[in-house]
C-alpha cells in the first residue's frame, strides 16, 4: 500500500476516522450537540477529497493507478457517483437527526460514529470490484445498522435491530455460498476475471453459464442483493424494521442502503456477468422482480396507517421501479446504441434520495414532535407546522411522479429506458402502479390538508433541520424543472460500466 | 433558438402572479387584487397572441424554443435528443388560448366572494391557469404531457378543499382516473419517441409516417387516446365528470367545463388526428358511434337530474359528443377529407366552454343566493332576480344552438361536415339537440319561472362584481355566435393542414379504389 494508494482512498479513510475521532471526543467533550455538529461539519473533508478525485480521473473515467490494495478496489467515477451520494445523505441524515438524538442520551455521539461506519462500507461497496472485497464492506455496511436500528431501546426498536440482523445475517449467507460457487466454478474472485472465465467455459455450451451449478450461485448472488434492495420477494423484513427503527435510521436505510445495495448490483451484473456474455434472459428475471416489487409495495401500502411503515412499502415499490432500469440494463438497446438502463438507475436513484430524504426529514420533524408516526395524527398539520406539512405534500407528489418534481422525469426517463429496449409491457405496469401509488401519498396530503388539527398547537422544529429540509424540497423542485446536470453525472458514471462490458 | 416570448408570457403570467401571492400578499383583499390583476393581464395577453396570429401567413408562430432543456437519449438512429422548452401556437390552438384567458379571468373573477383559505385557493386557481395554458401551447410533446400532469395537484386541492358534498371523493376519484389516463399517455409518448427520435410536435406527423415504429401504431394511439378520452370525457370513462362538477366550487366547474375538457378535444385532434392519419380513418366509425352515445346518453341522463349543476355537468357530456362526431368526419368521402367537421369540433370546443363556463357561472350566483340547487325547491326567482334569469336563458339557449349565438354555429358546422361521411351519427346526434332543448328549457322554467316562492322573498339580482365575468362570457357567445368567422377561420386555418395531412397519408386513395 503506497502513500497513493492512501489518497485514493482517503475519502473512506476519512470518514472512518470521523467516527473514530467522534468516539475519542466524547469521553472528553461534554456538550454533545457539538459533536453532532462536528459530524456533519466534518463530512466536508471526504466530500472535498471525492471531489479532488473525480478531477482526478482520466478522460476513460478511471484514476490512472487504479491497483489499490492488490487490485481489489477501483476509483471510477462510478464509485464517486455513489461516494457523493453516501456522504450527501449521510449529511442529510446527521442534520436531521439533531433534534432527534438527544432520546439517545449518553449514546448520542455513538449513534454518528456507527452511521459513519457504515457510510465508508457502502463508499468502499461503490469501489470494489473483487468478491472478497465486496463482501467485507457490506458487512461494514449492514453490523452497525443493526445496531443503530436498535438505538431507541425499546421493544421495536430491539425487534427491528435483531430482525435486522438475523436476517441481514442470513442474506449474507447466501450471498456468500453464492459467491463461493462462483468462485468453485470460475476459480476467481475479482469481478473482471470471473468475466474472463465465464467466457471461456460458457458460451461453447447449451447449459447457461456452462453449468446450472454456477447458475445456481449467480441466483443466490441475486437473492443476497435483493435483501439490500429490498425487492419483491426479499422485502420481508423492511416494514417491521423501518417501523421499529429510530426514523432516521429508517431514512437512511431506506436511501443510502438501497443505493449501496444497487450499487454492487450494477457493478456485478456489468463486469462479472456481462450481459452479452450470459445465456439466460437476466432482463426477464429482474423485469418480473420489479413488476412483482412495484406491485406488491403499492398494493401493501395503500392498507398502512403508520407512515414509516407506508414509506417502507414505498420503497418496495420504488425498488421496483429502480429494478425496470436494471431489466432494461440488462437487455440489448434494439439498434446497439448506449443504453438508457444504466444512467436511468443512477438518475433515479439519486432523485430519489433526494425525494425521500424531504419526505423522511419533514416526518421526523413532525413524528418527533408529535410523538406519533400513525397518519391520522398528522392531522391539519398545515395548520400547526405550515412549512413542514407543504415539504411533505410536495415530497409526496414527487414521490407519486407528478410534475414539476425530480420524481417525474425519474419516472419518465426510467419508463423511456424500458420502453427503448422493449419492455413496454413494463413500463405500462409501472405507470399503472404510479396511480394505485397516488392512492397513499395524496392520502398523506388529505390527512394534512383537509382534516381538522386535533390541537392548534404549533409545531416549532429547530434550524439544521429546517436547513435540510429546505436543501432537499429545492433539490427535488431544481431537477424536476431542470435536471441536466444531475442526468449528465448518471450519464457520465454510467459510461464507466459500458466501457467495461 | 427562437424566443418571441409572448407565450411564455402568457403561460407563466399566472404563475408569477401565484408567487407573488405566495410572498408579498399579506391580506385577502391584496390576494384578490393580485390574482384579478394577473387574469386580467394574462387575458389581454391572450388577446394579443389571438391577434398577432397571422392567419395569411399560417403554419406555427410566435415560437419560442430553446434547442436544449433536458437530454433525453442518445439513439444510433437520430442521435442526441433533448427534450426542448417549445411553445408555439397554429389556427387550432390560438384560439384555445384566448378561451383559456377568457375563462381563466372568469373564474378568478367568480371567486372573489371566496373566504375559506383565500391566499391557497387564488395561488391553486392560478397555477391551474398556468398548466392548461402550456398544454394548449407546448409543441414538446413531453413539455405537453409535464403541463397535462402539473393540472392534477391544483385540481385535486381545488375540489377537495373549496368543494361541498362529497368533495373529497369527487376529488380524489378526478385525481385517479385523470392519473391514470394519463399514466398511459406516457407510454404512448415514450413509444414515439424511440421510433421517431424526437418529442417535436409540429415533426411527429412526418415522423411517424416514415419511421418503422417500435409497437403497431394502433397500440400507441390506444394509449394516447384513452388519456384525451378520460378528459373529455367519452363514455364510459366520464363518470368522474359529475361527481367534480358537483362537488367543485362555481369557478373551478367553469374551468373545468370551460378549458380542461378542451385539452382532451384538442388532444384528440392534435395527436390523435394527425399523427396517426390511418388509424384515424380506420377508429373514425367507433369515434362516431362513442359520439353518438355521449350526445344521447348524455342528453337521457341530464333530463333526469333535478340538481341544477348537475344538469349541466351532464349537458356536458352531451356536448362533447359532437366534438367526438366532428372529429369522426376525417373518415373523409371519396377519398377527400373536407376541413368543416373538425373546424366544428374545435368551434364546439370554443363555444362550449364559453356557454357552459357561463352556465356554471349563474348556477354558483344562484346558489348562492338561493342556498339551493334542487330544481323542485327553485321555481319562480325569476322575479327576485331577473338580470340572472336572463342571462340563463340566453346561455340555455345558446346550449341547444340557437341561431346568433356560437352553439348553433358550432353544430351546423359539426353536422354539415359529418353528414356526408356518417349520415346516420349525424341524424342521432342531431336529435339529441330535440333533446337539449327539451331539459334546458325544462329546467329553465321549473327553477327561473312559475309563481313567485315565498322562501326567495328577500334575495336579490346579481351584483356588478359578479356580472362581469358574465358579461365578458356572453360577449364572447354573441360575438362568435353574429360574426363567427373571427374563429372559425382560425380552426379552418388550424385543422387545414390535419385534413389534408389524412387525405394524403390515411390510406382514404387505397380505401377508395377497393
Amino acid at each position: 500500500m503506497t502513500l497513493h494508494d492512501v489518497y485514493l482512498l482517503s475519502p473512506e479513510l476519512s470518514v472512518a476516522g470521523l467516527g473514530l475521532l467522534l468516539l475519542v471526543l466524547d469521553l472528553l467533550v461534554a456538550r454533545k450537540r457539538a459533536l453532532a455538529a462536528l459530524a456533519a461539519v466534518g463530512l466536508v473533508v471526504p466530500l472535498a477529497l471525492s471531489v479532488l478525485l473525480w478531477f482526478d480521473l482520466s478522460e476513460v473515467g478511471a484514476v490512472e493507478n487504479t491497483g489499490i490494495l492488490a487490485d481489489t478496489l477501483v476509483i471510477d467515477r462510478f464509485a464517486l457517483f455513489f461516494k457523493f451520494l453516501f456522504l450527501g445523505v449521510a449529511a442529510a441524515v446527521v442534520l436531521v437527526s439533531l433534534d432527534y438524538a438527544r432520546r439517545f442520551e449518553r449514546f448520542r455521539t455513538e449513534f454518528y460514529a456507527l452511521m459513519l461506519f457504515s457510510v465508508s462500507g457502502m463508499m468502499l461497496l461503490a469501489s470494489s470490484v473483487e468478491m472478497i472485497t465486496l463482501y467485507i464492506s457490506l458487512e461494514l455496511t449492514a453490523l452497525p445498522v443493526a445496531a443503530l436500528a436498535a438505538f431507541n431501546r425499546d421493544g421495536r426498536s430491539a425487534e427491528a435491530g435483531m430482525k435486522f440482523l438475523i436476517l441481514s445475517g442470513i442474506s449474507s449467507a447466501v450471498l456468500l455460498y453464492g459467491m463461493v460457487l462462483v468462485y468453485g466454478f470460475t476459480g476467481a474472485t475479482m469481478l473482471d476475471d470471473i468475466a474472463a472465465r465465464i467466457g471461456q467455459i460458457g458460451l461453447t455450451d447449451s447449459e447457461p453459464f456452462g453449468s446450472y451449478a454456477l447458475l445456481l450461485g449467480v441466483v443466490m448472488i441475486v437473492a443476497g442483493f435483493g435483501f439490500k434492495i429490498t425487492a419483491v420477494p426479499f422485502q420481508m423484513w423492511a416494514p417491521d424494521v423501518y417501523e421499529g427503527s429510530p426514523t432516521p435510521v429508517t431514512a437512511f436505510l431506506s436511501v443510502a442502503s438501497k443505493a449501496a445495495g444497487f450499487a454492487i448490483v450494477l457493478r456485478v451484473f456489468y463486469v462479472a456477468f456481462p450481459m452479452d456474455m450470459v445465456s439466460i434472459e437476466w432482463s426477464a428475471v429482474f423485469a418480473v422482480l420489479a413488476a412483482l416489487s412495484m406491485t406488491v409495495g403499492n398494493f401493501a401500502a395503500i392498507a398502512q396507517g403508520n407512515i414509516k411503515r407506508m414509506l417502507a412499502y414505498s420503497t418496495v415499490a420504488h425498488a421496483g421501479y429502480l429494478l425496470v432500469g436494471l431489466a432494461a440494463a440488462a437487455s440489448r438497446a434494439p439498434n446497439g446504441e448506449d443504453p438508457l438502463g444504466p444512467s436511468g438507475l443512477l438518475f433515479y436513484l439519486a432523485g430519489y434520495a433526494v425525494m425521500n430524504m424531504a419526505a423522511f426529514s419533514a416526518v421526523i420533524a413532525i413524528s418527533d414532535r408529535i410523538g406519533s408516526d400513525r397518519i391520522d395524527d398528522y392531522a391539519g398539520m398545515s395548520r400547526r407546522a405550515p412549512y413542514l406539512a407543504a415539504v411533505l405534500a410536495f415530497a409526496m407528489v414527487s414521490l407519486t411522479g407528478v410534475p414539476p418534481t425530480v420524481g417525474f422525469m425519474v419516472k419518465v426517463y426510467m419508463f423511456g429506458a424500458a420502453v427503448n429496449h422493449d419492455l413496454a409491457w413494463l413500463a405500462v405496469f409501472g405507470v399503472v402502479n404510479s396511480v394505485v401509488s397516488a392512492y397513499y401519498y395524496v392520502r398523506v396530503i388529505k390527512v394534512m390538508y383537509l382534516s381538522p388539527p386535533t390541537t392548534e398547537e404549533r409545531l416549532v422544529s429547530g434550524l439544521p433541520l429546517r436547513l435540510a429540509v429546505l436543501v432537499a424540497t429545492a433539490a427535488v423542485l431544481f431537477f424536476g424543472v431542470y435536471p441536466a446536470p444531475l442526468l449528465e453525472f448518471a450519464r457520465s458514471a454510467a459510461e464507466v460500466l459500458l466501457a467495461v462490458s | 433558438m427562437e424566443f418571441s416570448g409572448w407565450l411564455t408570457a402568457v403561460v407563466f403570467t399566472p404563475l408569477v402572479g401565484a408567487l407573488i401571492i405566495l410572498v408579498l400578499a399579506r391580506t385577502d383583499g391584496q390576494t384578490r387584487v393580485v390574482a384579478g390583476a394577473a387574469v386580467v393581464v394574462d387575458l389581454l395577453l391572450s388577446i394579443a397572441v389571438f391577434v398577432l396570429y397571422d392567419l395569411d401567413r399560417g403554419g406555427t408562430q410566435l415560437v419560442d424554443r430553446t434547442e436544449s432543456w433536458i437530454p433525453f437519449a442518445d439513439l444510433a438512429a437520430t442521435g442526441e435528443a433533448q427534450i426542448q422548452y417549445f411553445l408555439g401556437v397554429d389556427g387550432l390552438s390560438a384560439p384555445l388560448v384566448l378561451l383559456t384567458g377568457l375563462i381563466g379571468a372568469a373564474a378568478v373573477f367568480a371567486s372573489w366572494s371566496v373566504k375559506h383559505r383565500v391566499r391557497e385557493y387564488f395561488v391553486w386557481l392560478l397555477v391551474l391557469q398556468t398548466a392548461v395554458m402550456g398544454v394548449f401551447t407546448a409543441l414538446d410533446f413531453l413539455l405537453f404531457f409535464l403541463f397535462w400532469e402539473i393540472e392534477l395537484v391544483p385540481m385535486y386541492f381545488l375540489i377537495a378543499v373549496w368543494g361541498s358534498g362529497r368533495k373529497e371523493y369527487s376529488a380524489m376519484k378526478f385525481l385517479i382516473f385523470t392519473f391514470l389516463g394519463s399514466a398511459f399517455m406516457l407510454v404512448g409518448i415514450l413509444a414515439l419517441f424511440f421510433s421517431t427520435g424526437t418529442f417535436d410536435m409540429t415533426a411527429l406527423p412526418e415522423a411517424i409516417a416514415g419511421a418503422e415504429l417500435i409497437a403497431p401504431a394502433a397500440v400507441i394511439f390506444s394509449l394516447l387516446f384513452v388519456a384525451f378520452a378520460v378528459k373529455l370525457p367519452v363514455w364510459p370513462v366520464h363518470t368522474w365528470l359529475p361527481d367534480a362538477h358537483t362537488d367543485a366550487p362555481t369557478a373551478v366547474s367553469v374551468m373545468l367545463a370551460g378549458v380542461l375538457l378542451k385539452m382532451g378535444g384538442y388532444g384528440m385532434v392534435r395527436v390523435s388526428g394527425h399523427m396517426f392519419p390511418e388509424v384515424i380513418v380506420d377508429a373514425a366509425w367507433i369515434l362516431a358511434t362513442l359520439g353518438v352515445v355521449n350526445v344521447v346518453y348524455g342528453a337521457i341522463v341530464t333530463l333526469r337530474q333535478t340538481d341544477l349543476k348537475r344538469l349541466v355537468a351532464f349537458s356536458s357530456i352531451s356536448h362533447m359528443g359532437y366534438v367526438l362526431i366532428g372529429i369522426s368526419s376525417v373518415a373523409g368521402v371519396a377519398g377527400s377529407v373536407s376541413p368543416t367537421g373538425l373546424t366544428g369540433a374545435a368551434m364546439q370546443m370554443f363555444t362550449h366552454g364559453t356557454i357552459t363556463g357561463l352556465l356554471f357561472l349563474l348556477v354558483g350566483l344562484v346558489y348562492e343566493k338561493a342556498h339551493t340547487r334542487h330544481i323542485p325547491d327553485l321555481g319562480g326567482i325569476a322575479s327576485r332576480m331577473p338580470v340572472l334569469a336572463a342571462l340563463f336563458l340566453l346561455a340555455g339557449l345558446a346550449s341547444l344552438g340557437l341561431p346568433g349565438t356560437s352553439g348553433f354555429v358550432a353544430e351546423v358546422l359539426v353536422f354539415l361536415g359529418t353528414f356526408e361521411v356518417w349520415a346516420w351519427a349525424t341524424a342521432i346526434g342531431a336529435f339529441g339537440i330535440v333533446i337539449t332543448a327539451g331539459y334546458i328549457l325544462w329546467a329553465v322554467q321549473r327553477s327561473f319561472f312559475g309563481p313567485a316562492n315565498e322562501r326567495f322573498a328577500g334575495i336579490g339580482d346579481a351584483t356588478p362584481m359578479e356580472m362581469i365575468p358574465a358579461v365578458v362570457l356572453v360577449i364572447a357567445i354573441v360575438g362568435v355566435g353574429v360574426y363567427p368567422s373571427i374563429v372559425s377561420d382560425l380552426f379552418a386555418a388550424g385543422v387545414e393542414p390535419i385534413t389534408q395531412f389524412i387525405e394524403t397519408e390515411g390510406g382514404l386513395a387505397l380505401a377508395n379504389a377497393k
